[in-house]
């Protein structure tokens, strides 16, 4: 009975981990195998086919949808960066301002806040607005700024950590060394987060790409995003295009995060290899 | 270097803060006031979805306040306070919010226990794992979730045939199917949050422990998990309040008779184009939110500043 | 070259520095006269304000009142940026992304200089820290020594008029440290640019520095080069951080011009030169352990003789430390060099021993 426990014990974390990703990875997992499964059927696997990406390319809801999505994720990433980063400055660098807690709540908001409230409240706005001076109409706009603003919050988030990371002497060494505020920014703050950004930026794009409450509050006439044409499907029943769709899309995804996180470990291996070869040829040449 | 702004408090500082504080007044804090706005008043006439707030009428000028959408969310005229089905959307609305929250709790308490106790050279690839479907399409997935739980879905079929059951169970459209999309969405939420925290706990507060003669049962629950409190919290805030109002989900994989006030909202506004009682909903939503949200606030607030040169040289 | 003397003495003037953080005077009514060319050090242990000293100087905090000239310019309502000093940071604050010679030049082209003459003034720096074949590098792939004479090359590119140098030797390990000082000093002297360090390590300040002002909370001690603070401290605070120091309190009674006694629980002091004090005044009496003798027989001696018993002895290769106890219960510290191989003295815990020193190896502190 011990030897049972303590082998359990021994590999409880790994049997949790293997059944959490379990759980995790199997809807993918269904996706990708039934995209090519040649029937209708979802509980079984009939055969093999490629009817549901053929499609797909048919399909110009979905086609229409996908580009529209491209198109406010790429405005929508773009803006939340620079709102998020601009946000972020604020939250670390400025410690004493009017309304500074207010400021904080606010920014920290719509990462908790139910998606319904934010579109339902959006588009009032909208609405309001638009009844005022006749802009804006509800489209790809519209869209933007919501998600804009669910954006900023993820933005501010991600590189608000990276910013209270950094070394700030180097800020001082640059503002010794001639540069003027602004300069500083540019010349040695931005390099020094650059990585947060671009962290940030397809944070939001992911984000806004798959988002579904927002843009069905905000979208206006023969505005649909891919997502909204999807949730259509959805609510009607299984449409195996979709999983084609899926598939593809996770295969994107896979290999993009694959990719990274390769080309990451090694850029840090290799930064520790260069460390490490510095320290020792100090110590053997026995100078500094 | 905060007395470099003594130097000009520069036009620069004022459009930092400036850009972001306005786009969140005018974004965020002014539709909330017009949700208020809308709340009161009553359904328009003819294309306006709402009517005026102030209006004149013979000649004179009017506030034109109903309070009637408020009366309605509590008080059902044939059966009383509370029973009306918006009280009965909040309340399962909070009931599968707390379940989820649970069970993410449970499940991904020793996911992120066992990641952060992982040798550190596995540790990011775990993480990305954690992260990859995160990245794919979460309407997608559950979407999936749509076909494995159908009644002719893989899971009946792959235990019917292990000879576990006869006939199919009906997973979709009930509270189980509801639980197992929301727990699959918001565990990631959970998980992040407690990882940071426990990753960063000193292990040798536990040697301590076990050298002052604690299991490591004992040890776990008197001190590890006390130590993660915030994140416990942070986690549990960041599942908790959005999916109160989650949509997507509940329309998806819940059923007919449970409906969660993020359906009836969407029903109100969609359906029914009586924005005014949708605008009512998502400010008892917003009332219902805000304790947790203080809670959320405080226990994920940036560590305060120490003034700098403060008794240092 | 012969400058007028008022242009070498007091080429950085501080006047009534203060510095403020809400209620805590930082620094508190400073003043200072740095001459042109010498390596200057603020000395004090952590919270005596020479680190806000020194970035007042740099420009990273306004003070709250006085005035800084350099060369005659009144520089401490400029920004950083527009002052012709330069600091050499204390984590070296290297721009990660950018590499050896980009570092260096980044504040040349600050200054707008033409492509030509930034490219000369690299090359010269790369020269003088001996760095030419790092230039392409990046500071992750350089030790922490090149990492610091980047650092130094940054900061001397623009041939400022004042050299700030921020801890300089904090980062480094013992060995190096004794390296470093010389190589610093060196590339300092033959630039021949005015400096000003900051250091809490006294071996740090004394190796490098031609003046030192020892500072504590807030404000300046005393000023002077390292034999003068050392051997003629001016108060018990200096006495004691500086090195180490057997402080005797006790009365004056006697008080001539060529001599002075001081009457201790220990015994009679005697000073061999007068002070102009009012007899039955209270003294202090400032003796260094390696200027008293300690021996078990007694010698034929007059003056500051006195006895104890040995309750501490330490070997440190190059000294010893012997822990007196007199009958009066006082400690005190006595070091004796280890001249020769053997242990000549047969001095062991618990013994009685004498110890004295000569007349003029005391020193009178009234504060």
């Amino acid at each position: 009975m011990r030897a049972i426990s303590r082998f359990l014990q021994a590999h409880v974390g790994r049997f949790w981990l293997v059944a959490v990703y379990l759980f995790l990875y199997a809807p993918l997992v269904f996706l990708v195998v039934f995209s090519f499964n040649s029937t209708r059927q979802d509980g079984v696997f009939t055969g093999f086919s490629w009817r549901w990406y053929s499609a797909l390319w048919a399909d110009t809801r979905l086609v229409a949808g996908f580009l529209l999505s491209l198109k406010v994720a790429l405005l929508t990433a773009t803006l939340s960066a620079v709102l998020g980063a601009m946000a972020a400055f604020v939250l670390v660098r400025y410690e004493r301002f009017r309304g500074r807690p207010i400021f904080v709540g606010l920014v920290n908001a719509p990462l908790v806040m139910p998606e319904v409230i934010i579109g339902l409240s959006l588009l009032l706005l909208m609405v309001a607005v638009q009844r005022a001076v006749g802009w804006p109409d509800r489209g790809t706009a519209t869209i933007v700024l919501g998600h804009t603003l669910l954006g900023m919050a993820y933005g501010a988030v991600v590189i608000q950590s990276r910013l209270r990371e950094m070394d700030r002497s180097i800020e001082e060494a640059a503002m010794d060394l001639g540069c003027r505020p602004l300069q500083v920014f540019f010349l040695v703050t931005l390099p020094s987060i650059a990585p947060a950004m671009v962290a940030a930026w397809l944070l939001t794009f992911t984000l806004s790409f798959d988002d579904v409450v927002i843009s069905e509050f905000l979208s206006g006439p023969g505005v649909t995003t891919l997502p909204q044409v999807i949730f259509g499907y959805a609510r009607r029943g299984i449409n195996p295009s979709i999983y084609a769709a899926a598939t593809l899309l996770i295969a994107v995804v896979s290999v993009g995060i694959i990719t990274y996180s390769v080309i990451m470990a090694r850029q840090q291996r290799q930064r520790l290899r260069e460390i490490n070869a510095a320290v020792r040829a100090a110590r053997e040449s026995r100078s500094i | 270097m905060k007395d470099m702004l003594a130097f000009k408090l520069w036009p620069g500082r004022r459009f930092v803060i400036g850009v972001p504080f306005l786009w969140l007044l005018v974004f965020f804090v002014l539709p909330c006031l017009i949700l208020l706005r809308i709340s009161i008043t009553d359904m328009g006439s003819g294309l306006d979805p709402f009517a005026p707030l102030i209006a004149s009428a013979d000649g004179v000028w009017r506030f034109f306040l109903k309070y009637d959408n408020y009366v309605a969310i509590f008080w059902d005229a044939n059966a009383g306070f509370g029973q009306t089905i918006y009280m009965a959307a909040y309340a399962t609305s909070l009931k599968y919010a707390f379940f989820t929250t649970l069970l993410c709790l449970l499940i991904g308490y020793p996911f992120a226990y066992f990641i952060a106790r992982a040798r550190p050279s596995i540790r990011p690839a775990l993480l990305m794992l954690v992260m990859l479907p995160f990245w794919t399409s979460f309407l997608l997935r559950v979407y999936a979730w749509k076909g494995i739980l159908a009644d002719q879905g893989v899971l009946n079929n792959a235990l019917m045939a292990l000879g576990l059951i006869n006939q199919p169970i009906q997973m979709l459209y009930t509270d189980i199917s509801m639980l197992v999309g929301m727990t699959y969405v918001y565990l990631p939420f959970m998980v992040l949050p407690l990882y940071a925290t426990l990753v960063k706990m000193d292990l040798s507060l536990l040697e301590a422990a076990h050298d002052l003669g604690a299991s490591p049962w004992q040890a776990f629950w008197l001190i590890t998990v006390p130590l993660s409190k915030a994140g416990i919290i942070s986690g549990a805030m960041l599942v908790f309040i959005p999916s109160i109002g989650e949509f997507v989900i509940p329309s998806l994989l819940g059923g007919a008779e449970n409906i969660t006030i993020g359906r009836v909202v969407w029903d109100e506004m969609f359906s029914s184009n009586n924005w005014p009682r949708a605008s009512a909903l998502a400010v008892v939503m917003i009332f219902l939110i805000i304790f947790p949200l203080a809670l959320y606030h405080n226990y994920s607030a940036e560590p305060s500043v120490k003034p700098r040169m403060k008794g240092e040289a | 070259m012969n400058l007028p003397a008022a242009r070498i003495l007091g080429f950085l003037k501080a006047e009534g520095l203060v510095k403020h953080f809400d209620d805590v005077a930082a620094v508190d009514e400073v003043s200072l006269s740095v001459n042109k060319g010498e390596i200057f050090a603020l000395l004090g242990s952590s919270g005596c304000g020479k680190s806000t000293l020194l970035r007042m100087l740099a420009g990273f905090e306004v003070p709250t009142s006085g005035t800084v000239t350099l060369d005659g310019v009144e520089i401490a309502s400029l920004p950083p940026y527009e002052r012709p000093i330069n600091m050499m940071f204390q984590s070296y604050a290297l721009f990660p992304h950018l590499s050896v010679w980009d570092n260096i030049a980044f504040g040349l082209k600050r200054e707008g200089l033409p492509k030509a003459e930034i490219t000369e003034r690299v090359e010269e720096m790369l020269r003088l820290v001996q760095l030419a074949p790092f230039a392409k590098r990046k500071p992750h792939q350089l030790s922490g020594g090149q990492q610091q004479r980047v650092a130094l090359a940054r900061s001397l590119a623009k041939r400022p008029q004042l050299l700030l140098l921020d801890e300089p030797l904090g980062a480094l390990d013992k060995k190096l440290r004794e390296q470093t000082q010389f190589e610093l000093v060196n590339i300092i002297e033959s630039v021949g640019v005015t400096c000003v360090m900051v250091t809490h390590d006294q071996e740090e300040a004394m190796s490098m520095a031609s003046r030192i002002a020892v500072m504590s909370e807030g404000r300046v001690l005393q000023v002077g080069t390292p034999r003068e603070i050392y051997e003629h401290p001016n108060c018990r605070f200096v006495a004691d951080f500086i090195g180490q120091a057997n402080l005797f309190d006790g009365v004056l009674s006697l008080d001539e011009p060529d001599r002075c006694e001081i009457t201790t629980p220990e015994g009679v002091i005697h000073v061999g030169h007068g002070i102009s004090g009012t007899p039955g005044m209270a003294l202090s009496v400032a003796v260094r352990p390696e200027k008293i003798n300690i021996a078990k027989r007694r010698p034929d001696l007059l003056h500051n003789l006195f006895a104890g018993t040995v309750r501490e002895i330490a070997y440190f290769g190059s000294y010893s430390t012997f822990i007196v106890e007199t009958a009066s219960g006082k400690t005190v510290k006595i070091t004796e060099s280890n001249t020769v191989r053997q242990d000549l003295s047969g001095i062991t815990w618990n013994d009685a021993v004498f110890f004295w020193w000569g007349d003029s190896a005391a020193v009178t502190l009234t504060s």
